[in-house]
């Protein structure tokens, strides 16, 4: 027996996956943002050589996954299993990237929360004996996200504060039962949807702190800790505004959060200089994140014991035409330094 | 977690406090600025076309050729929704913006081909103005029509 389940929502592994190797690519913005420098694949612009966003989105899913193997110096027939997603419909970024994989592949959507669901799926084939190694990804793209869930991109119109921007870019991890580790992932506690009727599809950060101060309350609870076990908490894209009423939250849930409650919307941009209003979003924000920021810093002993969870918003433009609240999930993992 | 309907409906009071709104009178004030400003540029090139010899119904047809012509070269060159993003409905409500909307589409929408791409997209944002448009002014004239023959 390689793991066990906790509480009502929660696996604590006794034999903890490995993170082996990361990967991440990025667009323009993310070049400039804080973890630009960290960045495997910089995209030359929003089409990366492409003749369409969708096929640029594409490649750029094609080439981390491509990089993260080729970093991890393995062959690719010794990983089993993908599990990866995007924001696309139907995830065709992932879908048609993986044509050229050959690789056994699972599709997730878990909309900007993919990267937890994925790298929860693959933690829990590697710990229960189905693949030595296993990769997870997930990935979006500012200008298709745009185009598909928004407006065009040549519109003139105005966005909230409150809103937050999709992040260009996709991260990638190989997990793997043994190895030379980055981290390992000792638990995981899977999200369940939460909709708190908030029908503003501009306000994700809003419609995504409930699931996250679930998530997060519940973590705490099924493996009866307290937050100060973690040297930080960080949600996926809650942005400025969702992070701090998730806070909130999950503090009236009797939990002392201090300031150990962080996102990766508010890593991958710096609000100060660049125009991404309450941060950043998509799943490529908690991917690029984990990858350049959260795992480096797990592997240079600057933090010990992270809970990551990536949120995400499950609506669609047609859920928000019909006049529908936006259901929110949140799914977090244990990453703790070897 | 309280998932009553109840703390639902605190919640949904918090977002409102926590998120901050644009603000009302510096939203206003640009939007003014910038759509008063597309107007006089309309106002002086009335002007320019009379003097040029047009009589005015020519002249104002020009002025809205013109100011369309205009809003589609700077959507496509990237410029108009960088004014948008400052003056909000100040460059939404002029002609212009109309203008915009439909180049904007057009050119988002050009990948899925010029049918069911192009062809189908054009008017995503401008075809309700359009529609609702056409029905409010028959309606406005229906009115016009009953009120003048009551009167007259």
């Amino acid at each position: 027996m390689s793991g066990r389940y906790v509480g009502s929502q929660s696996v604590l592994f006794e034999k903890p996956p490995l993170i082996l190797q990361t990967a991440s690519a990025g667009g323009m913005l993310e070049q400039q943002g804080p973890l630009g420098k960290a960045l495997d694949i910089a995209l030359s612009d929003e089409m990366n050589h492409e003749d369409s966003w969708e096929k640029a989105e594409c490649q750029m899913v094609l080439g981390t996954i491509r990089r993260v193997i080729q970093k991890s110096g393995l062959n690719s027939d010794q990983i089993r299993y993908i599990f990866a997603g995007d924001l696309m419909n139907q995830i065709t970024a992932t879908g048609f990237a993986m044509r050229d994989i050959s690789i056994p592949f699972f599709g997730v959507y878990g909309a900007c929360s993919t990267m937890g669901e994925s790298m929860q799926l693959a933690a829990m084939a590697v710990s229960g004996g189905f693949a030595d190694y296993a990769l997870a990804e997930a990935s979006s793209h500012f200008c298709a996200a745009e185009k598909q869930f928004r407006q065009p991109l040549a519109y003139g119109g105005q966005r909230p504060l409150y809103s937050t921007r999709t992040v260009t870019g996709s991260g990638a991890v190989i997990l793997g039962r043994e190895g030379k580790a980055k981290a390992k992932i000792t638990g995981i506690t899977t999200g369940r949807v939460v909709d708190f009727g908030i029908k503003d599809a501009n306000n994700m950060g809003a419609s995504m702190a409930p699931a996250a101060a679930h998530t997060i309350s519940q973590h705490l609870k099924d493996f009866e800790e307290n937050p100060s076990a973690y040297d930080r908490i960080f949600t996926g894209d809650l942005g400025q505004y969702g992070l701090q009423l998730a806070k909130e939250l999950i503090e009236r849930e009797g939990f002392s959060l201090e300031d150990r409650l962080s996102d990766c919307g508010l890593v991958v941009y710096d609000r100060e200089s660049q125009d991404v209003h309450a941060g950043g979003s998509g799943c490529g924000c908690s991917a690029i994140t984990l990858s350049n920021y959260i795992i480096p810093a797990l592997e240079e002993g600057k933090f010990r014991k992270v809970l990551f969870v990536p949120t995400g918003a499950l609506l669609s433009p047609l859920s928000t035409q019909q006049g529908e609240s936006v259901p929110g999930i949140a799914h977090a993992l244990v990453l703790e330094a070897v | 977690m309280n998932m009553t309907e109840q703390g639902k409906q605190d919640y949904r009071l918090r977002v409102s406090a926590v998120c901050p709104q644009t603000n009302l009178l510096s939203g206003c004030a640009k939007a003014f600025l910038v759509g008063g400003s597309i107007c006089v540029i309309g106002q002086l090139l009335l002007y320019l076309y009379q003097n040029a010899g047009m009589d005015m119904q020519t002249a104002s047809t020009w002025v809205s050729v013109t100011l369309i012509f205009a809003s589609a070269v700077t959507t496509g060159l990237g410029w108009y929704d960088n004014l948008g993003k400052f003056a909000g409905a100040g460059s939404i409500i002029p002609i212009t913006g109309f203008a915009n909307g439909v180049v904007a589409s057009a050119i988002e929408f050009k990948k899925e081909g010029f049918i069911l791409g192009l062809g189908s997209k054009l008017f995503t944002i401008a075809g309700p103005v359009i529609l609702y448009g056409l029905i409010t002014s028959s309606l406005v004239g229906v009115v016009y029509y009953l009120v003048t023959m009551l009167g007259g």
